[in-house]
């Protein structure tokens, strides 16, 4: 077995615990979702405390939006106009999804291992008429801060879950899928609204 | 063995391809390289086939365009056998609002610093215009390059990144 095939150092797994979007206790709000051109979504966002009150009530309110909006597996705080790095995921029943953590949110999220690159098509509720073509690591390894407990978790996951982490990962750093995309035919007009 | 440059463009409707492809089977014309697509429901065709005179294919297929809906142009190319990359592949992306001009100062900073645009597709999406570019660059002129593109983009208020082109070799 070579290095690379090896996998994530699953012993360093710390796991969501006993987070789920009820520890938050704040009801969530539905915010408007922001479209590219928007610079919000062309800028970095800043890292927050994830014990604030702001940051938990933006939290809630990304699960609350993610949860209205169909087809939608993370919303990420620019998204809804707030630069602040905090993104909801949730890939439950996904049929591309292999490993599922369920509803969750991550504050000051980064990747430290990514490996088995692969390429998938992704959409944005920021960008609704386009799809693109990307290549992300299938093996993913997340370290980020639990809204609300602070708590520091490093997530291990794969495939179609470890996509969506990539994707809203990149919006706290001012980026877009497009700026992503594999090459000049890597762009489609978007066919299927969910 | 002539080599000929067809282009056909028009409002789409289903049969352009059918129809152009007969015209040029007939006349015992091999289509070699070629784009189809629609774009904003006009359907463009930019094809290079081999085999017959320019001017009996132009005039094969001027029945098709006297309908005037389709506008068909010919014209006779050099073979130029292959061409050498020009250095390392890149992809260009931008996007940003839509206004004049993105395209040519983009692609005037690529050139400028010697690079060869080999791909290019544009995207209107409501107000977001997209532009993903395949360039190929001399090597170790990407970094200063990128400073180049980000400050000719931050003057026309649109977002860029250069990235190597994955090479996805089996």
């Amino acid at each position: 077995m070579t290095g690379d095939d090896s996998g994530p150092d699953v012993d360093a797994y710390v796991g969501l615990g006993d987070w789920t979007p009820d520890s938050l206790v704040v009801p969530g709000e539905v915010r408007p979702v922001v479209s590219a051109p928007h610079p919000v979504l062309s800028r970095a966002a800043e890292e927050v405390d994830p014990t604030a009150k702001e940051t938990v009530q933006l939290a809630a309110d990304l699960v609350a939006t993610m949860r209205v909006s169909p087809g939608c597996v993370g919303l990420a705080a620019p998204q809804v106009g707030v630069g602040a790095r905090v993104f909801a995921v949730d890939v439950t029943g996904h049929p591309k999804a292999v490993t599922v953590h369920g509803t969750f949110v991550l504050c000051n999220a980064r990747v430290v291992e990514a490996t088995r690159w692969k390429p998938g098509r992704e959409g944005c509720m920021s960008v609704p008429d386009l799809t693109g073509d990307v290549k992300r690591a299938s093996r993913l390894v997340v370290e980020g801060d639990l809204p609300g407990t602070g708590e520091p978790v490093r997530l291990v996951t794969d495939g179609f879950e470890a996509r969506a982490l990539q994707h809203e990962i990149d919006h706290c750093a001012g980026l877009l899928f497009l700026d992503r995309v594999a090459g000049a035919h890597a762009v489609y007009q978007r066919k299927v609204y969910l | 063995m002539n080599e000929l440059a067809i282009t056909v463009i028009g409002r789409d409707r289903p049969g352009i391809v059918a129809d152009v492809a007969e015209v040029l089977a007939d006349l015992g014309a091999n289509l070699t390289d070629s784009t189809m697509t629609r774009l904003r429901g006009h359907f463009a065709m930019t094809l290079i086939c081999t085999g017959p005179a320019s001017a009996e294919v132009e005039a094969a297929l001027a029945p098709l365009a006297a309908e005037g809906q389709l506008l068909a142009t010919v014209r006779a190319v050099t073979p130029d056998g292959e061409v050498p990359p020009a250095g390392e592949p890149y992809v260009m992306a931008v996007h940003g609002s839509d206004r004049m001009g993105i395209v040519a100062a983009m692609t005037r900073v690529l050139v400028d610093a010697g690079g060869n645009v080999t791909d290019l597709s544009t995207r209107l999406a409501g107000s977001l215009y997209v532009v993903l570019a395949e360039v190929e660059l001399p090597a170790g002129v990407a970094d200063t390059l990128i400073d180049r593109l980000h400050r000719t983009a931050g003057e026309l208020g649109v977002e860029v990144t250069l990235r190597p082109a994955d090479p996805d070799l089996l």
